[in-house]
């Protein structure tokens, strides 16, 4: 029963960390209460994590994701080769999947922006994380991972621009949640793509069609900049803040998932249509693959504003996760 | 699509004004490369009237800032980086002979007019191929401001580098025509 339990816990934690149902209830009208039940640790124990595991986790996730493109990203690659009508956008694909491969071996990061080191940290609340700090935990694995996989240290100060040397601080996010695990996601975050990202307050009466013309009009503006084919992670709603946070959260679905909600899932679509018919195509050289996904995620907002981010992700679309 | 062409640099005027937009290109030889930083650098020593740490005459710059090298390995990653950052510079390079960039995305009006008068070309290479490109490097070495890691200015001898003709020295511009060529209205 124990172990029953145990499964069935990790089982919803799963569920719970990526889709984040939590903050979307206004829209489920299903209250999580009986999620929260289950996953109440019945003996009320803290479980203890070593502050080193941690450290091993972002030291491998590190290095895991600077060499190994993703299933979801090599698949919707070579799909798109296969659909992709402007020769020069094949070439630039072709190239894309042979890059690929190549750094699978394990010589070469598949990019040599091997991207600031962004780590979501969902904590669960009956964890106690012993033996140090859990911040210079994962500071110290970036740290390690990006020394040891010989990895870009892209870190720098924002006046002097002096390199930090180790590719930290990393930037965490925490979020506590109910169980007694730890799920902590690793995104290694291209430059190019990221200065092309955008948080925008739109009014209100933009509605809907505000929202997908802003998208739009972002990617068309970034043109080749932030390396296409890329993904587009979209924050709608909450705050200033919390719509970049959404943006960044969106980007870590697995590419061809859509959103579990029916309305999100169809603006995806259509905002993905609208983009593929800009002419962007791959390495912006022209053709029709622009983007792979759009992925949407959305939170209620003050009744004054409506807040957008945009937040691009180039085809290196470095994300590993691991559940402790 | 016809075949690629070869480029050898020091590229000349006439090499350069072969080129149109569109062209793919395979270079041989030697490349520099530069990002924002180095660049920052280079201006700063023809304000002052000093020297170069190299001669610009017929060169290309790669805008790329390199992953760390493993043992046994000339260079690591090595893809081009956005170039509009080091558009403030260009110009000022170009007119000291400078006849190539390679990196990625838009050029400002400036850098454009500028190859236009002084007849040097923008070529791209494909952005996050940058293991792929990395083979094609066969050596490199520091040239000058080692302090600035990944952004020092490094001599790379290539082989058969793959880069595609952006703009050339008559104001064409592939993303212009590639976009216009592909967008459904």
């Amino acid at each position: 029963m124990g172990a029953r339990i145990h499964n069935l816990n990790i089982k919803l934690w799963i569920r719970e960390g990526r889709e984040n149902d939590a903050f979307r209830f206004p829209r489920s009208e299903k209250p999580l209460t009986g999620f929260s039940r289950q996953i109440t640790n019945q003996n009320n124990a803290m479980r203890e994590i070593e502050s080193g595991e941690i450290t091993e986790a972002v030291r491998k996730m590190s290095i895991k994701a600077a060499y190994m493109l993703g299933h979801d990203v090599m698949e919707a690659l070579e799909e798109n080769l296969k659909k992709e009508i402007s020769p020069t956008g094949r070439e630039v694909l072709r190239q894309l999947v042979e890059n690929a491969r190549i750094a699978e071996e394990g010589l070469f990061p598949m990019c040599q922006d091997t991207g600031f080191a962004v780590i979501f940290v969902e904590l669960g609340q009956d964890v106690h994380v012993a033996g140090g700090d859990l911040n210079q935990a994962i500071h110290e694995g970036v740290r390690q991972g990006y020394s040891e996989g010989f990895l870009r240290k892209s870190v720098c100060d924002p006046f002097t621009r002096k390199n930090t040397g180790d590719n930290t601080p990393a930037v965490i996010h925490i979020k506590i949640i109910p169980g007694d695990r730890i799920k902590l996601t690793l995104a290694g975050k291209g430059g190019g793509s990221e200065n092309m990202s955008r948080v925008m307050m739109l009014k209100p009466s933009d509605g809907k069609t505000g929202i997908m013309d802003y998208v739009v009009q972002r990617v068309s503006e970034s043109g080749p900049n932030p390396c296409p084919p890329t993904i587009i992670g979209v924050g709608i709603g909450g705050t200033f803040e919390k719509a970049a946070l959404l943006a960044k959260e969106a980007l870590l679905r697995p590419l061809g998932e859509p959103s579990p909600d029916p309305e999100l899932a169809a603006m995806e679509e259509e905002i993905l249509e609208r983009i593929n018919r800009l002419g962007i195509g791959p390495g912006g050289l022209g053709g029709k693959t622009t983007s792979m996904a759009v992925h949407v995620k959305m939170h209620p907002c003050h009744i004054a504003s409506l807040p957008i981010a945009v937040n691009i992700n180039c085809h290196a679309h470095r994300h590993r996760e691991m559940i402790l | 699509m016809p075949g690629p062409i070869r480029l050898n640099p020091p590229l000349t005027d006439e090499d350069v004004m072969k080129l149109r937009a569109g062209d793919q290109v395979l270079i041989t030889g030697i490349l520099y490369t530069g990002r924002d930083a180095a660049h920052k650098r280079l201006v700063d020593l023809i304000d002052s009237g000093e020297p170069l740490p190299m001669d610009l005459t017929g060169q290309i710059i790669y805008f790329v800032g390199p992953s760390p090298s493993r043992p046994g390995q000339p260079i690591g990653s090595a893809g081009p980086t956005t170039s509009y950052r080091m558009d403030a510079y260009s110009p000022r390079l170009i007119e000291r002979g400078l006849k190539g960039m390679i990196g990625k995305g838009f050029r400002s009006r400036e850098v454009v007019d500028s190859m236009v008068k002084h007849k040097a070309v923008y070529m791209a290479a494909v952005g996050g191929a940058a293991a792929l490109i990395s083979r094609k490097i066969t050596s490199c070495e520091i040239v000058a401001y080692e302090d600035l890691g990944p952004e020092a200015i490094r001599k790379l001898e290539v082989t058969d580098f793959p880069a595609i003709v952006v703009n050339d020295c008559e104001g064409n511009d592939l993303y212009e025509q590639g976009i216009e060529e592909y967008r459904i209205a």
